[in-house]
Protein backbone atom coordinates (compact mmCIF):
# COMPACT_ATOMS: atom_id res chain seq x y z
CA UNK A 1 0.00 0.00 0.00
CA UNK A 2 1.34 3.39 -0.87
CA UNK A 3 1.56 5.80 2.45
CA UNK A 4 -0.25 8.96 2.27
CA UNK A 5 2.99 11.05 3.88
CA UNK A 6 6.19 10.41 4.56
CA UNK A 7 6.50 10.47 7.59
CA UNK A 8 6.54 6.58 8.14
CA UNK A 9 10.06 5.18 9.82
CA UNK A 10 10.93 1.64 9.41
CA UNK A 11 11.56 0.03 12.44
CA UNK A 12 15.38 -1.50 12.70
CA UNK A 13 16.07 -3.69 15.15
CA UNK A 14 19.78 -4.29 14.99
CA UNK A 15 21.76 -4.65 17.97
CA UNK A 16 23.27 -1.48 19.48
CA UNK A 17 26.71 -0.67 18.43
CA UNK A 18 29.30 -0.22 21.34
CA UNK A 19 29.45 3.48 20.76
CA UNK A 20 25.58 3.30 21.85
CA UNK A 21 25.98 0.99 24.11
CA UNK A 22 27.86 3.25 25.80
CA UNK A 23 24.87 5.65 26.25
CA UNK A 24 27.42 8.60 27.01
CA UNK A 25 27.23 10.24 23.69
CA UNK A 26 23.22 9.78 23.56
CA UNK A 27 23.09 11.32 26.70
CA UNK A 28 25.83 14.49 26.16
CA UNK A 29 23.64 14.44 22.94
CA UNK A 30 20.54 15.35 24.75
CA UNK A 31 22.08 17.27 27.46
CA UNK A 32 22.76 19.91 24.52
CA UNK A 33 19.16 19.92 23.20
CA UNK A 34 18.15 20.86 26.74
CA UNK A 35 20.26 23.39 26.87
CA UNK A 36 19.87 24.69 23.87
CA UNK A 37 16.29 24.97 25.04
CA UNK A 38 17.87 27.16 28.00
CA UNK A 39 18.44 29.85 25.60
CA UNK A 40 15.43 29.90 23.30
CA UNK A 41 13.10 32.39 23.76
CA UNK A 42 10.43 31.82 26.35
CA UNK A 43 6.99 31.60 24.76
CA UNK A 44 5.05 32.36 28.08
CA UNK A 45 2.65 34.96 27.78
CA UNK A 46 2.64 36.17 31.15
CA UNK A 47 -1.63 36.86 31.16
CA UNK A 48 -2.39 39.43 33.99
CA UNK A 49 0.34 41.89 32.83
CA UNK A 50 0.21 40.87 29.00
CA UNK A 51 -2.31 39.47 27.24
CA UNK A 52 -2.24 37.33 24.32
CA UNK A 53 -3.27 39.15 20.27
CA UNK A 54 -6.75 38.86 19.72
CA UNK A 55 -8.26 37.94 16.44
CA UNK A 56 -10.82 40.71 14.96
CA UNK A 57 -13.50 38.73 15.66
CA UNK A 58 -12.99 37.43 19.16
CA UNK A 59 -15.73 37.39 21.35
CA UNK A 60 -15.65 38.46 24.93
CA UNK A 61 -17.66 39.82 27.92
CA UNK A 62 -20.64 41.64 26.45
CA UNK A 63 -21.23 45.35 26.84
CA UNK A 64 -24.81 47.18 26.87
CA UNK A 65 -24.41 50.36 24.66
CA UNK A 66 -25.42 53.71 25.01
CA UNK A 67 -25.98 55.70 22.46
CA UNK A 68 -24.34 58.91 21.66
CA UNK A 69 -26.65 60.82 24.32
CA UNK A 70 -25.73 58.90 26.59
CA UNK A 71 -29.15 56.71 26.80
CA UNK A 72 -29.27 52.74 27.00
CA UNK A 73 -29.64 51.22 23.76
CA UNK A 74 -31.71 48.31 25.21
CA UNK A 75 -35.87 48.09 25.56
CA UNK A 76 -35.72 44.73 27.22
CA UNK A 77 -37.45 42.72 24.28
CA UNK A 78 -36.30 39.57 25.51
CA UNK A 79 -34.76 38.36 22.15
CA UNK A 80 -31.38 37.53 23.40
CA UNK A 81 -32.39 35.82 26.02
CA UNK A 82 -35.18 33.84 23.73
CA UNK A 83 -31.73 33.64 21.10
CA UNK A 84 -29.51 32.99 23.69
CA UNK A 85 -28.67 28.42 23.35
CA UNK A 86 -27.47 28.58 27.05
CA UNK A 87 -29.76 30.16 28.29
CA UNK A 88 -27.23 32.39 30.35
CA UNK A 89 -29.36 35.96 29.85
CA UNK A 90 -32.21 37.04 31.64
CA UNK A 91 -34.21 40.56 32.39
CA UNK A 92 -37.26 42.79 34.00
CA UNK A 93 -38.38 44.98 31.68
CA UNK A 94 -39.98 48.78 33.42
CA UNK A 95 -41.72 51.52 31.53
CA UNK A 96 -39.87 55.09 31.36
CA UNK A 97 -40.96 57.91 33.28
CA UNK A 98 -40.50 61.61 31.99
CA UNK A 99 -38.00 61.68 34.71
CA UNK A 100 -35.64 59.28 33.18
CA UNK A 101 -35.96 59.98 29.54
CA UNK A 102 -31.97 61.43 29.50
CA UNK A 103 -31.21 57.77 30.50
CA UNK A 104 -33.41 55.32 28.24
CA UNK A 105 -33.89 55.86 24.67
CA UNK A 106 -37.05 54.44 24.34
CA UNK A 107 -40.28 54.05 26.46
CA UNK A 108 -39.42 50.51 27.97
CA UNK A 109 -36.25 49.73 29.47
CA UNK A 110 -34.52 46.50 31.06
CA UNK A 111 -34.73 47.41 34.82
CA UNK A 112 -32.92 44.42 35.42
CA UNK A 113 -30.60 42.59 33.07
CA UNK A 114 -28.45 39.78 33.84
CA UNK A 115 -25.99 37.60 31.93
CA UNK A 116 -24.39 34.24 33.71
CA UNK A 117 -20.98 34.26 32.46
CA UNK A 118 -20.39 30.36 33.39
CA UNK A 119 -23.59 29.66 31.10
CA UNK A 120 -22.87 31.44 28.40
CA UNK A 121 -20.70 30.19 25.71
CA UNK A 122 -19.38 33.51 23.72
CA UNK A 123 -22.01 32.65 20.60
CA UNK A 124 -22.88 36.01 20.32
CA UNK A 125 -26.35 35.21 18.70
CA UNK A 126 -27.93 37.69 21.37
CA UNK A 127 -25.98 40.17 19.46
CA UNK A 128 -27.38 38.96 16.49
CA UNK A 129 -30.82 38.87 18.11
CA UNK A 130 -30.29 42.73 18.91
CA UNK A 131 -32.51 44.70 17.05
CA UNK A 132 -31.81 47.66 19.16
CA UNK A 133 -27.66 47.66 18.61
CA UNK A 134 -27.83 47.25 22.39
CA UNK A 135 -26.10 44.31 23.35
CA UNK A 136 -22.56 43.29 21.61
CA UNK A 137 -19.38 41.04 22.45
CA UNK A 138 -15.93 42.91 22.89
CA UNK A 139 -12.50 42.17 23.29
CA UNK A 140 -12.56 41.94 27.02
CA UNK A 141 -12.15 38.76 28.87
CA UNK A 142 -14.23 37.63 31.99
CA UNK A 143 -11.96 37.73 34.96
CA UNK A 144 -12.07 34.66 36.92
CA UNK A 145 -13.62 34.37 40.55
CA UNK A 146 -13.27 32.42 43.63
CA UNK A 147 -17.50 32.38 43.87
CA UNK A 148 -19.51 31.45 41.03
CA UNK A 149 -22.24 33.67 42.32
CA UNK A 150 -19.80 36.79 40.93
CA UNK A 151 -19.95 35.25 37.66
CA UNK A 152 -23.89 36.49 37.48
CA UNK A 153 -22.99 39.77 35.85
CA UNK A 154 -25.48 42.53 36.63
CA UNK A 155 -26.29 45.96 34.56
CA UNK A 156 -23.44 47.84 36.99
CA UNK A 157 -20.90 45.43 35.13
CA UNK A 158 -22.52 44.80 31.71
CA UNK A 159 -23.66 48.52 30.57
CA UNK A 160 -20.69 50.93 29.22
CA UNK A 161 -19.99 53.47 31.49
CA UNK A 162 -20.91 57.09 30.27
CA UNK A 163 -17.02 58.60 31.09
CA UNK A 164 -15.41 55.77 29.38
CA UNK A 165 -17.09 54.50 26.06
CA UNK A 166 -16.07 50.96 24.53
CA UNK A 167 -15.13 50.44 21.30
CA UNK A 168 -16.66 47.45 19.53
CA UNK A 169 -15.89 48.60 15.91
CA UNK A 170 -13.29 45.72 16.01
CA UNK A 171 -15.36 43.21 14.99
CA UNK A 172 -18.45 45.53 13.44
CA UNK A 173 -17.72 45.73 10.00
CA UNK A 174 -21.27 45.90 8.24
CA UNK A 175 -22.89 49.53 8.91
CA UNK A 176 -24.20 49.19 12.22
CA UNK A 177 -25.12 52.42 13.97
CA UNK A 178 -23.78 53.36 17.24
CA UNK A 179 -20.33 51.94 16.77
CA UNK A 180 -19.13 54.36 19.34
CA UNK B 1 43.43 31.07 72.76
CA UNK B 2 41.13 28.17 73.56
CA UNK B 3 37.97 30.09 74.58
CA UNK B 4 38.71 32.19 71.08
CA UNK B 5 39.20 28.52 69.42
CA UNK B 6 35.97 27.67 70.47
CA UNK B 7 34.24 31.17 69.08
CA UNK B 8 35.85 30.67 65.69
CA UNK B 9 34.25 27.26 65.72
CA UNK B 10 30.83 27.97 66.59
CA UNK B 11 30.77 31.30 64.33
CA UNK B 12 31.88 28.63 61.78
CA UNK B 13 28.82 26.30 62.19
CA UNK B 14 26.46 28.48 62.65
CA UNK B 15 27.24 30.56 59.20
CA UNK B 16 27.54 27.13 57.55
CA UNK B 17 24.34 25.65 58.59
CA UNK B 18 22.62 28.81 57.76
CA UNK B 19 24.47 28.78 54.05
CA UNK B 20 23.37 25.44 53.51
CA UNK B 21 19.85 25.80 54.33
CA UNK B 22 20.02 29.24 52.38
CA UNK B 23 21.42 27.17 49.45
CA UNK B 24 19.30 24.62 49.61
CA UNK B 25 16.19 26.76 49.69
CA UNK B 26 17.42 28.34 46.78
CA UNK B 27 18.30 25.37 44.54
CA UNK B 28 14.67 24.60 44.69
CA UNK B 29 13.93 28.09 43.24
CA UNK B 30 16.89 27.52 40.81
CA UNK B 31 16.04 24.03 39.98
CA UNK B 32 12.12 24.98 38.91
CA UNK B 33 13.48 27.88 37.14
CA UNK B 34 16.03 25.76 35.17
CA UNK B 35 13.39 23.12 34.90
CA UNK B 36 11.29 26.31 33.22
CA UNK B 37 14.17 27.50 30.61
CA UNK B 38 14.25 23.78 29.41
CA UNK B 39 10.93 23.65 28.53
CA UNK B 40 10.34 26.82 27.12
CA UNK B 41 8.73 27.89 30.23
CA UNK B 42 9.31 31.07 32.49
CA UNK B 43 9.27 29.26 35.70
CA UNK B 44 8.37 30.82 39.06
CA UNK B 45 8.49 34.40 38.87
CA UNK B 46 5.19 35.72 40.68
CA UNK B 47 6.93 35.70 44.73
CA UNK B 48 9.06 39.03 44.21
CA UNK B 49 11.12 40.27 41.23
CA UNK B 50 11.74 36.95 39.01
CA UNK B 51 10.34 35.43 41.48
CA UNK B 52 12.95 35.39 43.98
CA UNK B 53 10.91 35.19 47.01
CA UNK B 54 9.54 32.07 46.04
CA UNK B 55 11.70 29.72 48.43
CA UNK B 56 10.38 31.74 51.27
CA UNK B 57 6.78 31.60 50.16
CA UNK B 58 7.30 27.62 50.04
CA UNK B 59 8.51 27.28 53.40
CA UNK B 60 6.06 29.48 54.82
CA UNK B 61 3.46 27.62 52.73
CA UNK B 62 5.40 24.52 54.55
CA UNK B 63 5.15 25.41 57.94
CA UNK B 64 1.09 26.38 57.60
CA UNK B 65 0.41 23.37 56.35
CA UNK B 66 -1.15 20.64 58.82
CA UNK B 67 1.27 18.06 60.29
CA UNK B 68 -0.56 14.94 59.64
CA UNK B 69 0.51 11.43 61.26
CA UNK B 70 -1.48 8.10 60.03
CA UNK B 71 -3.25 6.47 62.37
CA UNK B 72 -0.87 3.09 62.03
CA UNK B 73 2.26 4.57 61.80
CA UNK B 74 4.99 4.43 64.45
CA UNK B 75 4.97 7.73 65.43
CA UNK B 76 8.53 8.41 67.14
CA UNK B 77 9.96 6.59 64.34
CA UNK B 78 8.05 9.07 61.56
CA UNK B 79 9.60 11.89 63.46
CA UNK B 80 12.84 10.44 63.92
CA UNK B 81 13.01 10.40 59.88
CA UNK B 82 13.69 13.09 58.31
CA UNK B 83 15.44 14.05 61.46
CA UNK B 84 18.26 11.98 60.33
CA UNK B 85 17.92 12.70 56.55
CA UNK B 86 18.37 16.21 57.64
CA UNK B 87 21.19 15.63 59.65
CA UNK B 88 23.12 13.30 57.84
CA UNK B 89 23.22 15.86 55.06
CA UNK B 90 23.93 18.78 56.83
CA UNK B 91 26.71 17.08 59.02
CA UNK B 92 29.02 15.99 55.94
CA UNK B 93 29.83 19.98 55.63
CA UNK B 94 31.83 19.80 59.19
CA UNK B 95 34.59 18.27 57.42
CA UNK B 96 34.83 19.89 54.22
CA UNK B 97 37.38 22.62 54.12
CA UNK B 98 35.64 25.98 52.46
CA UNK B 99 39.30 27.59 51.75
CA UNK B 100 42.74 28.83 52.90
CA UNK B 101 43.08 30.16 56.30
CA UNK B 102 41.86 33.89 57.23
CA UNK B 103 44.18 35.64 58.93
CA UNK B 104 41.71 38.24 61.74
CA UNK B 105 42.72 39.43 64.67
CA UNK B 106 46.22 37.98 64.96
CA UNK B 107 45.74 34.55 64.43
CA UNK B 108 44.80 31.88 62.04
CA UNK B 109 41.24 30.82 61.24
CA UNK B 110 40.62 27.88 59.33
CA UNK B 111 37.92 27.78 57.40
CA UNK B 112 36.98 23.94 58.02
CA UNK B 113 34.87 22.87 61.58
CA UNK B 114 36.45 19.70 61.87
CA UNK B 115 40.28 18.87 60.69
CA UNK B 116 39.67 15.18 61.14
CA UNK B 117 42.72 13.54 59.09
CA UNK B 118 40.12 10.63 58.37
CA UNK B 119 37.60 13.03 56.52
CA UNK B 120 37.07 11.39 53.75
CA UNK B 121 36.32 8.45 55.78
CA UNK B 122 33.81 10.51 57.72
CA UNK B 123 32.09 11.35 54.57
CA UNK B 124 31.58 8.07 53.38
CA UNK B 125 30.32 7.01 56.68
CA UNK B 126 27.44 9.80 56.79
CA UNK B 127 26.73 8.88 53.52
CA UNK B 128 25.62 5.29 54.40
CA UNK B 129 23.88 6.27 57.86
CA UNK B 130 22.25 8.84 55.01
CA UNK B 131 19.98 5.95 53.97
CA UNK B 132 18.55 4.89 57.33
CA UNK B 133 16.40 8.65 57.02
CA UNK B 134 14.78 7.50 54.13
CA UNK B 135 14.24 3.55 55.21
CA UNK B 136 13.06 5.00 58.74
CA UNK B 137 11.01 7.50 57.45
CA UNK B 138 9.83 4.74 55.06
CA UNK B 139 9.11 2.07 57.04
CA UNK B 140 7.40 4.32 60.26
CA UNK B 141 4.59 5.39 57.36
CA UNK B 142 2.88 2.03 57.33
CA UNK B 143 2.03 2.46 53.62
CA UNK B 144 3.45 -0.08 50.86
CA UNK B 145 4.14 2.51 48.50
CA UNK B 146 6.50 3.96 50.70
CA UNK B 147 8.10 1.01 52.48
CA UNK B 148 9.02 -0.08 48.05
CA UNK B 149 10.29 3.59 47.96
CA UNK B 150 12.30 2.89 51.07
CA UNK B 151 13.60 -0.72 50.00
CA UNK B 152 14.10 0.97 46.22
CA UNK B 153 16.41 4.29 48.06
CA UNK B 154 18.49 1.49 50.13
CA UNK B 155 18.98 -1.33 47.99
CA UNK B 156 20.02 2.04 45.07
CA UNK B 157 22.28 3.56 48.25
CA UNK B 158 24.12 0.20 48.90
CA UNK B 159 24.78 -0.91 45.45
CA UNK B 160 26.00 2.20 44.26
CA UNK B 161 28.17 2.96 47.56
CA UNK B 162 30.65 0.79 46.37
CA UNK B 163 31.46 2.05 43.22
CA UNK B 164 31.79 4.87 44.88
CA UNK B 165 33.92 4.40 47.67
CA UNK B 166 36.11 2.39 44.97
CA UNK B 167 36.88 5.50 43.06
CA UNK B 168 37.09 7.45 45.77
CA UNK B 169 40.18 4.74 46.85
CA UNK B 170 41.87 5.81 43.81
CA UNK B 171 41.77 9.32 44.55
CA UNK B 172 43.61 8.33 48.44
CA UNK B 173 46.13 6.16 45.86
CA UNK B 174 46.98 9.14 44.21
CA UNK B 175 47.07 12.11 47.12
CA UNK B 176 48.40 9.48 49.47
CA UNK B 177 46.04 10.80 52.35
CA UNK B 178 42.51 10.44 53.76
CA UNK B 179 42.53 14.33 55.10
CA UNK B 180 40.43 16.16 52.88
CA UNK B 181 42.79 19.12 53.36
CA UNK B 182 46.16 17.39 52.51
CA UNK B 183 43.88 16.08 49.17
CA UNK B 184 43.12 19.77 48.35
CA UNK B 185 46.48 20.92 48.94
CA UNK B 186 47.68 18.14 46.68
CA UNK B 187 45.99 19.54 43.68
CA UNK B 188 47.29 23.37 44.30
CA UNK B 189 46.98 25.14 41.50
CA UNK B 190 45.27 23.43 38.45
CA UNK B 191 46.68 20.36 39.56
CA UNK B 192 43.17 18.70 39.45
CA UNK B 193 42.70 15.04 39.89
CA UNK B 194 39.92 15.14 37.01
CA UNK B 195 42.97 15.29 34.71
CA UNK B 196 44.24 12.01 36.17
CA UNK B 197 41.23 10.29 37.21
CA UNK B 198 38.50 11.01 34.71
CA UNK B 199 36.78 7.50 34.83
CA UNK B 200 36.95 7.91 38.81
CA UNK B 201 35.57 11.20 38.32
CA UNK B 202 32.27 9.47 35.75
CA UNK B 203 31.84 6.68 37.91
CA UNK B 204 32.01 8.88 41.09
CA UNK B 205 29.69 11.45 39.61
CA UNK B 206 27.02 8.73 38.28
CA UNK B 207 27.17 7.05 41.82
CA UNK B 208 26.68 10.35 43.53
CA UNK B 209 23.25 11.22 41.68
CA UNK B 210 22.46 7.97 42.76
CA UNK B 211 23.45 8.61 46.42
CA UNK B 212 21.11 12.00 46.40
CA UNK B 213 18.56 10.38 44.77
CA UNK B 214 18.25 12.66 41.94
CA UNK B 215 16.78 11.58 38.49
CA UNK B 216 17.90 9.62 36.17
CA UNK B 217 17.86 7.65 39.45
CA UNK B 218 14.94 9.15 41.45
CA UNK B 219 13.49 5.87 41.56
CA UNK B 220 12.62 6.04 46.03
CA UNK B 221 10.67 8.91 44.87
CA UNK B 222 9.31 8.36 41.96
CA UNK B 223 5.76 10.53 41.68
CA UNK B 224 4.11 8.49 38.19
CA UNK B 225 4.61 4.89 40.12
CA UNK B 226 5.16 5.31 43.75
CA UNK B 227 3.40 8.44 44.80
CA UNK B 228 6.04 10.17 46.02
CA UNK B 229 7.95 6.65 47.48
CA UNK B 230 9.01 7.07 51.04
CA UNK B 231 7.81 10.66 51.68
CA UNK B 232 4.25 9.72 50.54
CA UNK B 233 2.83 10.33 53.88
CA UNK B 234 4.68 13.02 54.66
CA UNK B 235 3.17 16.60 55.17
CA UNK B 236 4.23 19.91 56.48
CA UNK B 237 7.39 20.46 57.62
CA UNK B 238 8.38 16.77 57.86
CA UNK B 239 8.07 16.60 54.23
CA UNK B 240 10.28 19.75 53.84
CA UNK B 241 12.79 18.23 55.82
CA UNK B 242 12.81 15.38 53.55
CA UNK B 243 12.77 17.64 50.63
CA UNK B 244 14.95 19.98 51.93
CA UNK B 245 17.81 17.14 52.69
CA UNK B 246 18.09 16.19 49.44
CA UNK B 247 18.96 19.49 48.46
CA UNK B 248 21.51 19.92 50.96
CA UNK B 249 23.03 16.05 49.95
CA UNK B 250 23.27 17.48 46.36
CA UNK B 251 24.77 20.78 47.66
CA UNK B 252 27.44 18.64 50.08
CA UNK B 253 27.94 15.96 47.21
CA UNK B 254 28.72 18.81 45.08
CA UNK B 255 31.41 19.93 47.55
CA UNK B 256 32.65 17.00 48.01
CA UNK B 257 33.30 16.00 44.17
CA UNK B 258 34.86 19.28 44.20
CA UNK B 259 37.69 18.56 46.49
CA UNK B 260 38.31 15.31 45.13
CA UNK B 261 38.23 16.30 41.63
CA UNK B 262 38.06 19.39 41.16
CA UNK B 263 40.84 20.80 43.35
CA UNK B 264 38.41 22.19 46.17
CA UNK B 265 39.57 25.79 46.95
CA UNK B 266 42.49 25.66 44.24
CA UNK B 267 42.77 28.04 41.20
CA UNK B 268 45.47 29.08 38.82
CA UNK B 269 47.34 31.74 39.58
CA UNK B 270 47.01 30.88 43.47
CA UNK B 271 50.60 31.83 44.38
CA UNK B 272 50.35 35.36 42.97
CA UNK B 273 48.20 35.99 46.14
CA UNK B 274 50.37 34.85 48.77
CA UNK B 275 51.40 38.50 49.72
CA UNK B 276 47.48 38.91 50.81
CA UNK B 277 46.30 35.98 53.62
CA UNK B 278 42.66 37.11 53.19
CA UNK B 279 42.48 38.41 49.74
CA UNK B 280 43.47 34.71 48.68
CA UNK B 281 41.15 33.49 51.55
CA UNK B 282 38.32 35.14 50.15
CA UNK B 283 38.33 34.12 45.97
CA UNK B 284 39.47 30.70 47.18
CA UNK B 285 35.86 30.40 48.93
CA UNK B 286 34.39 31.76 45.82
CA UNK B 287 36.34 29.89 43.92
CA UNK B 288 34.44 26.98 45.65
CA UNK B 289 31.40 28.07 45.67
CA UNK B 290 31.55 28.57 42.11
CA UNK B 291 32.85 25.31 41.60
CA UNK B 292 29.94 23.70 43.48
CA UNK B 293 27.62 25.74 41.95
CA UNK B 294 28.53 24.69 38.51
CA UNK B 295 28.45 21.23 39.87
CA UNK B 296 24.99 21.53 40.74
CA UNK B 297 24.12 23.19 37.58
CA UNK B 298 24.91 19.87 36.04
CA UNK B 299 23.19 18.19 38.73
CA UNK B 300 19.72 19.69 37.63
CA UNK B 301 20.37 19.58 34.01
CA UNK B 302 20.71 16.48 33.83
CA UNK B 303 17.66 15.88 35.76
CA UNK B 304 15.74 17.70 33.59
CA UNK B 305 16.99 15.49 30.53
CA UNK B 306 17.36 11.93 31.14
CA UNK B 307 14.49 10.04 32.08
CA UNK B 308 14.12 7.70 35.25
CA UNK B 309 15.98 4.01 35.04
CA UNK B 310 14.02 1.06 35.48
CA UNK B 311 14.99 -0.98 38.69
CA UNK B 312 17.08 -3.42 36.93
CA UNK B 313 18.67 -1.14 34.42
CA UNK B 314 19.54 0.44 37.51
CA UNK B 315 20.92 -2.72 39.06
CA UNK B 316 22.87 -3.66 36.20
CA UNK B 317 24.29 -0.31 35.54
CA UNK B 318 25.77 -0.50 39.30
CA UNK B 319 27.10 -3.96 39.53
CA UNK B 320 27.76 -4.66 36.47
CA UNK B 321 28.83 -1.46 34.76
CA UNK B 322 30.26 0.89 37.56
CA UNK B 323 32.07 -1.55 40.11
CA UNK B 324 33.90 -3.52 37.59
CA UNK B 325 35.30 0.27 35.85
CA UNK B 326 35.85 1.38 39.12
CA UNK B 327 38.04 -1.73 39.73
CA UNK B 328 39.73 -1.66 36.81
CA UNK B 329 40.60 1.73 37.57
CA UNK B 330 41.58 1.41 41.00
CA UNK B 331 44.01 -1.51 39.73
CA UNK B 332 45.38 0.37 36.72
CA UNK B 333 45.48 3.29 38.79
CA UNK B 334 47.79 1.30 41.69
CA UNK B 335 49.50 -0.13 38.93
CA UNK B 336 51.04 2.61 37.40
CA UNK B 337 51.48 4.69 41.71
CA UNK B 338 53.48 1.56 42.40
CA UNK B 339 55.65 2.08 39.38
CA UNK B 340 56.46 5.67 39.93
CA UNK B 341 57.13 5.21 43.28
CA UNK B 342 59.72 2.06 42.65
CA UNK B 343 61.29 4.16 39.39
CA UNK B 344 61.21 7.52 39.91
Amino acid sequence: MESLTNRKVVVSDKPMTFMEKLYLPGIIKGMLVTFRHILMRRKTIKYPEETREFAPVYRGMHVLKRDDQGRENCTACGLCAVACPAEAITMTSAERTNADKHLYREEKYASMYEINMLRCIFCGLCEEACPKEAIFLTDRLVPTQFERGEFIYGKDKLVEPLDERIDITKRQFTGKRSAI
Amino acid sequence: METFFWIDKLVLVLLLFLISLGIAAYQTYFERKLAGWIQDRVGPDRAGRFGILQPIADGVKMFLKEDFTPANADKWLFILGPGIAMFTSLITSAIIPWGTDLQLFGRSISLQVAEINIGILFAFGIISIGVYGIMIGGWASNNKYSLFGAIRASSQMISYELAMGISAITIIMISGSLDLRAIVESQHGLNWNIFYQPVAFLVFFICALAETNRAPFDLPECENELIGGYHTEYSSMKLGLFLFSEYVAMFVSSAIMAILFFGGYNFPGMDYLTYNPNLLSIISVAVFFIKIFALIFIFMWIRWTIPRFRFDQLMHLGWKVLIPLALVNMLVTGFIVALYESWF
